[in-house]
């Protein structure tokens, strides 16, 4: 049998970090672009647009995610992909991160005044012109607090995808338990580096939720 | 080669998906009833003159808050038996949810008390009530009233968020679909149905809260 000591347990740890932190970039990054396309839905003019983006909202925050994982580790080999639990994560990931990201902005295009719109058109802006320029800028500014907020969710959501196999920190801790037996320090360790990587990212928020109350 | 779709199955499997859905309920209610009442120590411990209750509630606060619900979960029930403490699964998770919900109710709970004026307080205490009755009786419930939305929604993510309760087999709803997958081979239709299963769970969730509040708590409740 091989030794562990403290500083393997914590090195293998570390290693296997760096995915969980890899994934929380490219699912933030993934599900703020897809978000931006449902946003756009949900503040659309046309009825059905409106009507699709809420439903893609409410099942996405109206399901677990663990499920969503499933359905995305199991449902895309039917489409012909080769599966891959790394894919699966991403899309998984990417598609919860949006239905969040996309109602987080819309409450702050929601709490615009109808004047900044109006301005816009009396400026002879067009539709797209008006949200580039004038409402998105303001609705991305005012909500950064709960999409950061959102993104520490996001970080701890991606234990979850240990469970579709793929090796981020907690998958790697459930292997160094079954080595070491020594799930006390293990679990521990674990629940310390995500603490490490989430708290400053908590304390962002609150910092940025103090500075908007001010305002 | 197209894959084609199969539910036959699912009518043999609608026991097993309702006994699962029976204990997720199970284990959502026991949690909001457990966590709302530590919540609202919580909250008025950190409201307390007592520094160190004080510190102590904000590490844990912090500590749950900043580290996934997975391995919290693991710790207690994997990490604690080193230390002498063995749990039942079904204790291990209510145990786990609890101190989760708790954490982030906590905070909701703390939010609501400070929102209540403090008028409110004083004029309990010019009536001769005791301070402990004007907690209970005066600030608690408008308190309560201003934060039922977001209690709501924070018992609604937590019942979601039980579906990792599967992982130490507890028999709830995600460890009967694994189960029905390994037996059908059909785990797409599977993790649907029981998807959608949790849909329409979190959808009368919602509605019953909001339902039970406006009674309880009076109108304005949404």
């Amino acid at each position: 049998m091989i030794e562990f000591t403290l500083w393997d347990i914590v090195r293998n740890l570390l290693l296997a970090a760096r995915w969980t932190v890899l994934l929380s970039i490219v699912a933030f990054v993934g599900g703020a672009l897809v978000g931006l396309v449902i946003l756009f839905l949900r503040i659309a003019k046309n009825k059905w647009a409106r009507r699709f983006s809420s439903g893609y909202i409410a099942l996405f925050q109206g399901t677990p995610l663990l499920m969503q994982l499933f359905l995305m580790f199991f449902g895309l080999p039917m489409l012909g992909f080769r599966i891959e639990p790394w894919t699966a994560a991403v899309l998984g990931l990417t598609f919860f991160a949006s239905a969040y990201l996309a109602e987080i902005w819309r409450s702050g295009v929601d709490a615009l005044p109808r004047g900044q719109w109006d301005a816009g058109a009396s400026l002879g802006l067009h539709y797209l012109q008006e949200l580039r320029l004038i409402i998105l800028p303001q609705a991305f500014s005012i909500t950064r607090a709960p999409a950061v907020g959102f993104l520490v969710q996001l970080v701890k959501a991606t234990a979850l995808t240990s469970i579709i196999g793929f090796e981020e920190l907690v998958r790697t801790s459930n292997a160094i338990n079954n080595a070491t037996f020594e799930p006390f320090t293990v679990y521990g360790l674990v629940a310390l580096i995500f603490f490490v990587i989430c708290f400053p990212l908590t304390q962002y928020a609150r910092m940025l939720e103090a500075r908007s109350a001010r305002h | 080669m197209g894959y084609s779709l199969d539910f036959g199955w699912l009518t043999e499997a609608l026991g097993a998906i309702a006994q699962g859905a029976a204990m997720t309920m199970m284990l959502i209610t026991v949690t909001t009833i457990a966590g709302t009442f530590f919540s609202v120590l919580g909250a008025a411990g950190r409201r307390s003159g007592y520094p160190l209750l004080r510190h102590a509630i904000t590490v844990y606060v912090e500590v749950i808050r900043n580290t996934p619900f997975l391995v919290q979960l693991f710790f207690i029930f994997f990490g604690l038996p080193a230390l002498g403490i063995r749990l039942d699964p079904v204790i291990a998770a209510i145990l786990a949810m609890t101190l989760n919900m708790a954490a982030y109710t906590t905070e909701i709970v703390g939010a609501g008390l400070d929102a209540v004026p403090t008028g409110q307080r004083e004029a309990a205490l010019a009536l001769g009530l005791r301070p402990r009755q004007v907690f209970i009786k005066v600030v608690l419930p408008q308190a309560l009233k201003v934060i039922f939305p977001a209690l709501t929604s924070q018992i609604v993510i937590m019942m979601l968020e039980s579906a990792v309760v599967s992982q130490i087999a507890v028999r709830e709803l995600t460890y009967e679909a694994d189960m029905l997958q390994a037996r059908t081979f059909r785990a797409f239709e599977t993790y649907f149905v029981v998807t959608m299963v949790y849909l329409a769970l979190s959808m009368a969730l919602r509605r019953f809260l909001v339902a039970g509040g406006r009674r309880v708590l009076g109108a304005g409740v949404s």
